[in-house]
């Protein structure tokens, strides 16, 4: 099996890090929330392009969601002009519900696809919306490794 | 090979910190810090990092103190004899008006108008390794620009320099607060904070509450010594009455309103096309421009849909994450670990460093014009405008003189890049990357405004070793 499943801690812990790849944003639709779901070279061999691009589409649907200016948004935007801002305050905006899920479908795919790949995806909110930012680790399975990896696999793992 | 036992990890608690030697310089502190307290922009934090406001506060007491008196004074003074002889409304909508202005005013000031955090060290890399600097590191490397089709329109990205990352599409740096912040709209001094995505909305709607509380006490001081002097009173008399509360309520609305109702109007007229201050002044999107087919691409086109998306569309989150705890391998953002950069960051290092220098003297002649140039409503300078333009007073062809905030943004772009102003280059901008000396975007508003700077860069600075 060339695919060693990785618990995400080790994977942070114990692998060595090769390379951080970063998705960047893809403005051909305006300022609204995009990634280029062109397929980088680094993740190669790394992760099928089809998985690749279809977490990135994913993602994209939820931005579009989360930012769509639609009916529950001017509900949003006239109740909270009408109270003075002040329900800003209290109610948590439509935009932090879509973060949470997407924080939440973030997790699953680095638990089921990225992690065994030995890959692990950044959420973009800790990166300000920048990049989509895809940490590649050594990927300790391989039949293919070189002696060197093994070496920094046993001083790693301390 | 071993067997891992699979658990779940939230990945916010991952922060995968990078191999290459980048550390906190010197020990990490024994107790747990949040973010805010090391945030690189120039800002000032309270209640523990939930509220926030530009290092240059500017002119936000007085705004308070101004607001605060004149209504105190109306209440006091103008509102028992209105009560007594129109009817009990008046302060009830005066209250209204106050809380609805003071709520906004508040809200614009201590709320992130959208920052943009700076890029991590590693983001910052590699976007240098895709940057094509094909020069020798006997001059500074050239300004960098990106390319993107927004709605088939062409428009281009810059390099901000001080957030090590391409900006994305109407983000400006803003150098007052050193941040790039989102949708820049401009700094107002008077609300103390950048106007950006995040707080345009409480920006307009304190305008325009503003507009209306200051119309509505001026027409109830008005309508106070009409009645005074019907009542048998010379207006003379009437005056001598209350003396101090009708003057000084009198001179301040008559002078508010002339700046503020044409900022709400020139304002309205930006919801409206969905512009920001920073655009209409640099002309990105006039007609005026040569040969191209220039629209507003992020306009929709109506007037209705323009409104409800700036100012009823979804609120995004703040993405600078203030209250966080700050990890102990996090990386400190990229601007202050240049020092311990790779050497192949040399040449990006001279630019960073010159566009610092070129910076504290480019910011010193606009300070010196901020106090020339800025048109602060009910201050004495700007009557004679108000007055003259009174009869446009509300859409004025001149922005820069109803806008009413200094024009700040304006001069952002020619302070980050590494400059070497050629003025003559501004217009043939669709071409990327040039490796001749050339300003990304020398802003062809400073010509429009006024500002004399294009000799600012000649002035000497000191040339790296």
């Amino acid at each position: 099996v060339w695919f060693q499943f990785h618990n995400l801690q080790d994977l942070r812990h114990s692998a060595s890090l090769v390379t951080k790849v970063f998705i960047q944003r893809d403005y051909s639709e305006g300022t609204v929330c995009r990634f280029l779901t062109k397929f980088p070279s680094e993740l190669d061999n790394r992760i099928e392009r089809s998985l690749f691009e279809e977490t990135v589409k994913t993602l994209n649907s939820y931005y579009i969601e989360a930012e769509k200016i639609g009916g529950q948004s001017y509900l949003e935007g006239c109740l909270a002009c009408a109270t003075a801002y002040i329900a800003f305050l209290c109610m948590e905006t439509r935009y932090e519900q879509v973060l949470k899920k997407i924080s939440g479908y973030i997790q699953e795919q680095n638990e089921k696809v990225y992690a065994p790949r030995g890959l692990l995806l950044t959420d973009p909110i800790e990166r300000g919306m920048r990049v989509l930012e895809i940490s590649v680790f050594e990927d300790q399975g391989s039949v293919s490794s070189s002696p060197s990896s093994s070496m920094s696999l046993a001083g790693g793992s301390a | 090979m071993k067997n891992c036992e699979y658990q779940q990890i939230d990945p916010r608690a991952l922060s995968v910190s990078p191999s290459s030697a980048e550390s906190h310089p010197g020990k990490t502190p024994p107790r747990p810090r949040r973010k805010w307290e090391v945030f690189p922009g120039k800002n000032r934090f309270f209640c523990d990092g939930r509220l926030i406001l530009s290092r240059q506060s500017g002119v936000l007491p007085m705004t308070l103190v101004l607001i605060v008196v004149t209504c105190g004074l109306f209440f006091t003074f103008d509102c028992p004899f209105l009560v007594k002889h129109l009817t009990v409304f008046i302060p009830v909508i005066g209250g209204v008006l106050f809380v609805f202005v003071m709520a906004s005013l508040l809200r614009t000031s201590f709320t992130d108008p959208g920052i943009l955090p700076r890029a991590t060290a590693d983001e910052a890399a590699d976007i240098e390794k895709q940057i094509d600097t094909s020069g020798s590191s006997s001059y500074r490397p050239p300004p960098r620009t990106k390319e993107v089709l927004i709605n088939q329109q062409v428009v281009k990205l810059k390099y901000c320099f001080t957030c090590k990352t391409f900006r994305p599409p109407r983000t400006s740096h803003c150098s007052l607060c050193d941040n790039c912040v989102e949708r820049f709209d401009h700094h107002c001094p008077w609300v103390g904070n950048c106007v950006g995505k995040r707080n345009y909305r409480f920006f307009y709607s304190f305008i325009v509450s503003l507009s209306f509380l200051t119309s509505f006490i001026f027409g109830c001081v008005i309508a106070h010594l009409t009645l005074r002097s019907q009542t048998g009173e010379s207006l003379i008399q009437a005056i001598q009455e209350s003396p101090a509360s009708t003057v000084v309520e009198l001179v301040i609305c008559f002078f508010s309103i002339w700046s503020i109702l044409g900022l709400s109007g020139f304002h309205t007229y930006l919801v409206a096309s969905n512009l920001t201050t920073n655009e209409d002044i640099k002309g990105s999107w006039s007609s005026k421009r040569a040969g191209e087919e220039h629209g507003n691409p992020y306009s929709y086109n109506s007037i209705i849909t323009n409104c409800c998306a700036t100012l009823c569309g979804p609120m995004p989150p703040s993405l600078i994450d203030r209250r966080g705890w700050l990890s102990l391998e996090e990386p400190i953002p990229a601007a202050s670990t240049l020092e311990m950069e790779l050497p192949t960051f040399a040449e990006k290092n001279d630019a960073e460093m010159c566009a610092q220098s070129t910076k504290g003297v480019l910011e010193r002649a606009v300070h010196s014009l901020d106090f020339h140039k800025l048109c602060l409503p009910g201050s004495p300078k700007t009557t004679p405008m108000g007055l003259e333009g009174s009869g446009s007073a509300a859409l004025s062809p001149e922005p820069s003189a109803s806008a009413g905030c200094a024009q700040e943004p304006s001069l952002r772009s020619v302070v980050a890049p590494c400059p070497r102003f050629s003025r003559g280059n501004q217009r043939d901008s669709l071409h990327s990357v040039n490796p001749a000396f050339r300003l990304a975007s020398p802003s062809p508003s400073l010509s429009r405004a006024g500002f004399v700077l294009e000799d600012a860069p000649e002035v000497s600075f000191v040339p790296l070793p």
